[in-house]
């Protein structure tokens, strides 16, 4: 326990270059010296110790274990690279980035275009919470029960959809049992829960948008197109930029509708990195090779939102 | 698409007397439709959860239940006889959806009221409190909302492991005890916008900061911390990978873990679809329940950056 608390202090102190500096003109944030310093110690220890114990540790951890051989049994065994070198080789692993990259660009394109338009309706006929709560509710429904409830919905022989589908003269489709169909599916699946959801915080973005702005362009003779494309769309980079690095990064991490409906099948069509990492780690008791590709997933992560934020501006607004 | 994008007053430029509004209609009838595919099927999980499984495929597409029947409930909450489940197109197999019940209600109750209270004292501390390193040590805590769960979920298993807790509540607790990122950020948006003067004074009489805390700042943001307490509650309620790894015991199973093993033990060729989605249904109750009463104020939480 003391060993814990006392360790923000590493991090206290790699913070006092720049305090040096600082000294000369006024005081940073008002105040000199340690401040409530002790008093901040207790009341965020709590939080300390989850963070050491939770996210700080696991996360040196898990790329330590990255570089072992270790299967639960006994312990890890220094193997250096050759998991990296393996996985490299590995046509699973290139299998599961395939498909899940092919689930990520379905939801990219799929739920931002849907929940833009979703939010635009919104905010021009109807902005009632009502409506906003009714399209809220998929998203607050468990990934498992999104899941069960199309997995029956989309049922080949006795789904509703393939009986509607029928009625319209097209054939029957296997949304869970043809590969090609399959992560189309999970995505949909995805998107109906997310839709609203996303739909709602561009809503909210639409709202923060004055209708000064939208009065001076319909003053400049903007037409509606043309007031869409150059005024509401940069306005909303910042919320749009936002929405697509949750949605990108969350759908990375798919696991739950997968494993509750295909697990991985028809043979590797919906084996998707996050399934794939849970298979190595806890079917086949291979820690060490799981860790890796564990890593490469929290790499991939990190680029995709570095980019996003940095050529998108996410982090900026236009709107001062 | 065109005739949505135009800005509010674009229509303003059109005679008033237009008997029909083509674009308000078109907008209305798809935002509707877009309404209909959210909700409806709600409605078709409970139209078969109280069906009878020998008569959906020959009622496959009527509205309402196929040969009405509360026996997919029974079955869930194991108010039925093996056999009496077996004839109904169950599996027979016994599953106790009452200690899933339980067992979800205890993980998403206790973690959320210690993340909720721990990551509040640390939220005090970097907005009320002055003091070196703080943006610093914040950036960090911060910086931990893009770790994916599955990175921390390996090393954290193996913890959780060797401590003895796997199929234990603590063990399925104690990852979420502590703090959530999200929890900091939010409450530290509440506490920077309060007013100083109170705890001014306060800090005049002579309060420490721990009275300070519980006595002014707490209670002065008692709604910022339901709607945390709600979203929390509602994200642990629904959590399936962490309690897939470390709760697979009948003792420590949660419902979404549970829904899961339902399906699989649904009997080969034609799977308990009435059990299956009235256990769906039972799953996802506290939730609507929440969202019943709560809903305005969940609705509303969505969108919100810490400049509202």
């Amino acid at each position: 326990m003391t060993t814990i608390t006392k360790q923000p202090d590493p991090e206290l102190s790699s913070v006092r270059a720049p305090r040096k500096s600082r000294k000369r003109g006024k005081p940073a944030d008002g105040f000199r010296g340690i401040g409530d310093l002790k008093v901040a110690l207790f009341f965020i220890a709590p939080a300390m110790l989850g963070l050491i114990l939770f996210y700080l540790v696991p996360t040196i951890r898990g790329i330590y274990l990255s570089f072992t051989e270790y299967s639960i049994l006994g312990d890890p065994e220094w193997i250096g690279t050759r998991n990296y070198e393996r996985i490299a080789k590995d046509p699973l692993f290139w299998n599961a980035l395939g498909v899940t990259s092919e689930y990520v660009v379905i939801n990219i394109v799929l739920q931002t275009t849907l929940a833009l338009g979703l939010a635009i309706l919104m905010h021009r006929v109807a902005k009632s919470t009502l409506v906003r709560g009714a399209l809220l509710m998929p998203y607050l429904m468990a990934n498992v029960i999104a899941a069960l409830l199309w997995f029956w919905m989309l049922d080949y022989q006795i789904g509703i959809i393939n009986q509607i589908i029928e009625w319209t003269g097209l054939p029957r489709v296997a949304f869970f049992g043809s590969e090609q169909w399959a992560i189309p599916t999970q995505a949909l699946i995805n998107t109906w829960r997310h839709m609203g959801y996303t739909a709602l915080l561009i809503f909210a973005g639409l709202q923060a948008i004055p209708n000064s702005v939208y009065e001076a362009a319909s003053i400049d003779g903007s037409k509606a197109m043309s007031t869409f494309w150059r005024i509401t769309l940069p306005l909303l980079r910042p919320v749009l930029v936002l929405v697509l690095v949750v949605t990108v990064i969350g759908s990375f991490q798919v696991f739950d509708t997968v494993a509750v409906t295909t697990a991985g099948g028809p043979v590797n069509a919906t084996r998707v990195l996050q399934f794939y990492i849970y298979q190595r780690a806890f079917n086949e008791q291979d820690f060490g090779y799981g860790s890796a590709l564990a890593v490469i997933l929290f790499l991939i992560l990190a680029i995709v939102a570095f980019i996003q934020m940095k050529f998108l501006r996410g982090n900026q607004s236009d709107l001062d | 698409m065109t005739t949505l994008a135009s800005p509010k007053n674009g229509s303003r430029r059109r005679p008033l007397s237009r008997p029909f509004n083509w674009r308000r209609a078109t907008a209305l009838t798809l935002l509707a439709l877009a309404v209909a595919v959210s909700i409806l099927p709600f409605y078709w999980v409970l139209r078969t959860a109280l069906s009878t499984n020998g008569s959906l495929a020959a009622n496959s597409a009527n509205l309402l239940p196929a040969d009405f029947n509360l026996g997919a409930f029974k079955r869930v909450f194991g108010l039925q006889s093996a056999s009496e489940a077996i004839a109904e197109g169950g599996s027979g197999a016994s599953i106790n959806f009452w200690q899933y019940l339980w067992n979800s209600l205890l993980f998403s109750g206790i973690t959320t009221a210690c993340a909720v209270f721990f990551s509040s004292m640390a939220a005090y501390a970097f907005s009320r409190l002055r003091w070196k390193g703080r943006d610093a040590v914040f950036s960090l805590f911060l910086a931990t909302m893009l770790v994916p769960p599955i990175f921390t979920a390996l090393p954290n298993f193996l913890l959780i492991k060797n401590l003895g807790l796997l199929n234990s509540m603590l063990g399925l607790v104690l990852p979420y005890l502590f703090m959530t990122p999200f929890a900091i950020f939010f409450m530290r948006q509440f506490f920077l916008n309060m007013s100083r003067e109170v705890e001014e004074a306060a800090m005049l009489d002579g309060a420490k900061h721990w009275r300070i805390f519980f006595q002014i700042i707490m209670p002065n943001a008692a709604a910022p911390i339901a709607t945390l307490a709600l979203l929390t509650f509602m994200g642990q309620w629904n959590e399936y990978f962490w309690p897939l790894l470390v709760g697979t015991s009948e003792e420590s199973r949660v419902l979404t873990v549970g829904l899961g093993v339902f399906k699989s033990q649904s009997p080969q060729g034609a799977p308990d679809w009435s059990g299956l989605m009235a256990a769906t249904l039972v799953s996802a109750t506290p939730v609507l329940i929440l969202f019943a009463i709560f809903g305005k104020r969940i609705v509303n939480s969505i969108g919100f950056n810490g400049t509202k």
